[in-house]
C-alpha cells in the first residue's frame, strides 16, 4: 500500500497548514483517515483505560444495527411480494423496473427475491441519505475548520430504517439536510446536539409531507387499490381503531410481530433484530441498559394502568404492553435512539428516569391521542429536550448530599 | 437632525431589530405569517399603532405622573388598537377575519409598550414618531421575510397567486406542510437571526 500512501502524501501537501488548499483540509483528512490510520499521536503521557474513540463507538452501533438492516431488506421485499402475490400491482417506479429487469419474480417464499426486492427500495434511500448528510457534514466541517467525524455514520443507517420504503427520494434528501443541519450542526456538531438528528429528519418528513409517511398507503411497496381483503394499514393504526377486536390486533400473530413480518417503516418491524442489537450494545457498554430498562418499565406501567382503567370509546386502552413493545418503532427507538449518549442524560439515575418517561409518553401518545397511532418518535424527541434538566436535578442532589456529609 | 432621524428610523431594521435582537413580539410573528397578505396587513397595523402611540405618549410625556404612567400608556395604546381593529373590519373584512384576535392582541405586543416606555417617555414627539415607525418596520420586515417563505413553500403561492404549480394539480411542487404550522416560523426567525448575526457579529451575545 506504500504507493497509495505516497500519492496521498503528495496530494496532501497542499492541504496541510500553509498549503494553498489549507481551507479544504477537512475534505482531504476525511479521505486520508478512511484509508489509513492517522499519523498524529498523543505527545505527552496518556492515560488510556480503553481505546474507545468515536469511530469505534459508531462502528459498534452500526454493527449492532446490521440485524435490523438485514430485516429491513428482507421484510420490505417480503411485504411487497406478499401483496403482489395476493393480487396487488407493482408500483409504477424506477425501482420496480430495476427489479423486474433482474427477473426474480414476485415470490414471497423466495428468500433471494425478497432480499433483492427490499434492496431496490432500501439502497436508494440509504444512498441519498449518505449523500445529503455527507454534503452537510463536509460543508460545515470546511466552514468551521473541523475534521469530518464519524458522527453521521449512525444517522445514515437510522434514517432509512425509520422511513417507509416508498418515501420519494427528494424528500429523504431534504429531510436529511434539515435533520443534520437543524438537529445537529447548528448546535456545534457531533457531541453538542440536543436532539437526535435522525428523528429530527423523520419529524420533518412527518409534519412537512404527511401524505408520504402516514396513513394506510405507504407502508407496503405495492399498489393495493382494488384488492379485497388487503389493507396496508399498520397494526398500530388498526389497534387504534379496533383495539384487540377481530378488526384490530385480534388476528395478529404475536410471533410474526416479534420477528418482524408485518408492514411498517423499513427497519422498525423486527423486535428480534433490535433485541440482538440491544445485546451487542449492552455487552460492549455503548448503549445504556438503564435507559432501555426505563423505557420498558414505563411502557409496562402505563399500559397496565390503562388496561385496568379501560375505556368504552377508545379500544386502544385494552392493548396489553407486549403488543406495544413489538409493534411500531418501539424496539428500534428504545435500543438505538433513546440510548444515544449525547441526547440522553449522563447520570445513571437520570437515564432510568429518562427512559421511564419515554416509555410513559409513547403509550400516552399512542393510546390517548387519536391522531397519532405511533408515538415513539415524538416521545424520544420530547424527552431529548428534558435530558439536561434531568441531569441538572441529579447533579444538584448529589452536590447537596455530599455537602451535607461534611456539614 | 437629518442624520439622527435617519438613524432612529432605520436602525430598528437591522442594527436593533425588535424581533431579531430584542426578541420581542415573536408570538404574533408565529401566528399571522402563513400568508403574505396577512403579514403585510399585520405589519402595517403594528407600524400605525407604534407610530401613533409613540407620538401621542411623547406629546403628553411631561404631564404623566410617573406612578400611573403604565396605565396611561396602556389606555392610549388600547384606544389605538381598537381604532385599527375597527378600520380593518370596515375596509378589509376578509383579512381582518383571518387575523382574528391578533389585531386586538397588538396591545400585548411588547414592542409597542417597550418603545413607549423606553423611547417616547424621554424624547420629543417627532423623534418618537420616527422611532415608532422604525420599530414597526423592523417588526414588519421579519414578518414579511417569514411570510414570504411560509407562503411560498407552504402552499406555493405569493399574495394568493400561484407561483409554483402544485403536484395535486398536475404541477411539480409538493407543498411543505411544516411551513403551514407555527413551528416553521420559529425555524425561519432563527435562521433570520443566524444570517443577521453572521453579517453583524457584534449582535452575538457573549456568554
Amino acid at each position: 500500500m506504500q504507493w497509495l500512501r505516497k500519492i496521498l502524501d503528495k496530494v496532501g501537501k497542499d492541504f496541510q497548514h500553509g498549503g494553498k488548499l489549507e481551507k479544504f483540509h477537512a475534505v482531504y483528512d476525511m479521505q486520508d483517515t478512511v484509508l489509513f490510520t492517522t499519523a498524529d499521536t498523543t505527545k505527552s503521557g496518556s492515560h488510556v483505560r480503553d481505546g474507545m474513540d468515536l469511530k469505534r463507538m459508531m462502528v459498534t452501533v452500526v454493527v449492532a444495527m446490521l440485524p435490523a438492516v438485514a430485516m429491513a431488506l428482507y421484510n420490505t421485499g417480503y411485504q411487497s411480494n406478499l401483496a403482489i402475490a395476493a393480487g396487488a400491482h407493482a408500483l409504477d417506479a424506477w425501482q420496480e423496473a430495476v427489479f423486474a429487469a433482474l427477473g426474480l419474480g414476485y415470490d414471497p417464499t423466495n428468500l433471494l427475491s425478497n432480499l433483492v426486492h427490499g434492496a431496490v427500495w432500501f439502497i436508494p434511500i440509504f444512498a441519498v441519505t449518505a449523500i445529503a448528510g455527507g454534503i452537510v457534514e463536509t460543508v460545515t466541517a470546511v466552514i468551521r475548520g473541523h475534521e469530518v467525524n464519524e458522527g453521521f455514520l449512525v444517522t445514515m443507517f437510522l434514517i432509512p430504517l425509520i422511513t417507509p420504503a416508498t418515501v420519494p427520494l427528494w424528500q429523504i434528501f431534504v429531510a436529511t439536510v434539515f435533520g443534520v443541519l437543524i438537529g445537529k450542526e447548528i448546535f456545534g456538531g457531533t457531541g453538542f446536539n440536543i436532539l437526535n438528528p435522525a428523528l429530527v429528519a423523520r419529524a420533518f418528513l412527518f409534519f412537512a409531507y404527511p401524505a408520504e409517511i402516514s396513513g394506510d398507503k405507504v407502508w407496503i411497496a405495492a399498489d393495493l387499490t382494488g384488492v379485497d381483503g388487503l389493507s396496508g394499514a399498520t397494526w398500530l393504526s388498526r389497534a387504534s381503531s379496533a383495539g384487540m377486536g377481530p378488526e384490530g390486533l385480534g388476528n395478529l400473530d404475536l410471533m410474526d410481530a416479534f420477528l418482524g413480518f408485518i408492514p411498517g417503516s423499513m427497519g422498525e418491524t423486527s423486535a428480534l433484530a433490535c433485541l440482538i442489537g440491544a445485546v451487542i450494545l449492552i455487552a460492549t457498554g455503548i448503549g445504556s441498559w438503564r435507559t432501555m430498562a426505563g423505557v420498558g418499565i414505563g411502557t409496562i406501567a402505563l399500559s397496565m394502568l390503562l388496561n385496568a382503567v379501560g375505556s368504552e370509546t377508545n379500544p386502544f386502552f385494552a392493548v396489553p404492553f407486549y403488543y406495544h413493545m413489538v409493534l411500531g418503532g418501539w424496539a428500534l427507538g428504545t435500543v438505538f435512539m433513546a440510548t444515544e449518549p449525547v441526547t440522553s442524560p449522563f447520570t445513571d439515575t437520570g437515564k432510568l428516569i429518562y427512559g421511564f418517561l419515554i416509555g410513559v409518553l409513547v403509550v400516552l401518545v399512542r393510546v390517548v391521542n387519536p391522531a397519532y397511532p405511533e408515538g415513539m418518535m415524538l416521545a424520544i424527541l420530547f424527552m431529548n429536550m428534558f435530558a439536561p434538566l434531568i441531569d441538572y436535578f441529579f447533579i444538584q442532589a448529589n452536590i447537596k448530599r455530599r455537602a451535607a456529609r461534611y456539614a | 437632525m437629518a442624520a439622527k432621524t435617519k438613524e432612529i428610523l432605520l436602525d430598528p431594521l437591522f442594527t436593533n431589530n425588535p424581533i431579531a435582537l430584542q426578541v420581542l413580539g415573536v408570538c404574533s410573528a408565529l401566528a399571522v405569517t402563513t400568508k403574505m397578505e396577512t403579514s403585510v396587513v399585520m405589519a402595517l397595523a403594528v407600524i400605525a399603532v407604534t407610530a401613533l402611540s409613540n407620538l401621542s405618549i411623547s406629546a403628553i410625556r411631561n404631564y404623566i405622573p410617573s406612578s400611573i404612567r403604565i396605565i396611561v400608556q396602556l389606555t392610549i395604546i388600547a384606544s389605538l388598537v381598537i381604532v385599527t381593529d375597527q378600520v380593518l373590519k370596515a375596509f378589509m373584512y376578509d383579512v381582518s377575519k383571518q387575523l382574528s384576535v391578533f389585531v386586538g392582541l397588538i396591545i400585548t405586543n411588547c414592542i409597542v409598550m417597550g418603545r413607549a416606555e423606553a423611547f417616547a417617555m424621554q424624547n420629543p414627539p417627532m423623534a418618537s414618531l420616527f422611532d415608532g415607525i422604525g420599530n414597526g418596520m423592523g417588526y414588519g420586515l421579519v414578518l414579511l421575510v417569514v411570510g414570504f417563505f411560509r407562503e411560498l413553500f407552504g402552499s406555493g403561492r405569493l399574495f394568493g397567486a400561484q407561483v409554483f404549480s402544485l403536484a395535486s394539480e398536475g404541477g411539480w411542487y409538493t407543498p411543505n406542510g411544516l411551513m403551514v404550522l407555527a413551528p416553521s416560523a420559529f425555524f425561519l426567525i432563527a435562521t433570520f437571526i443566524w444570517v443577521l448575526r453572521t453579517y453583524k457579529p457584534e449582535q452575538v451575545e457573549e456568554d
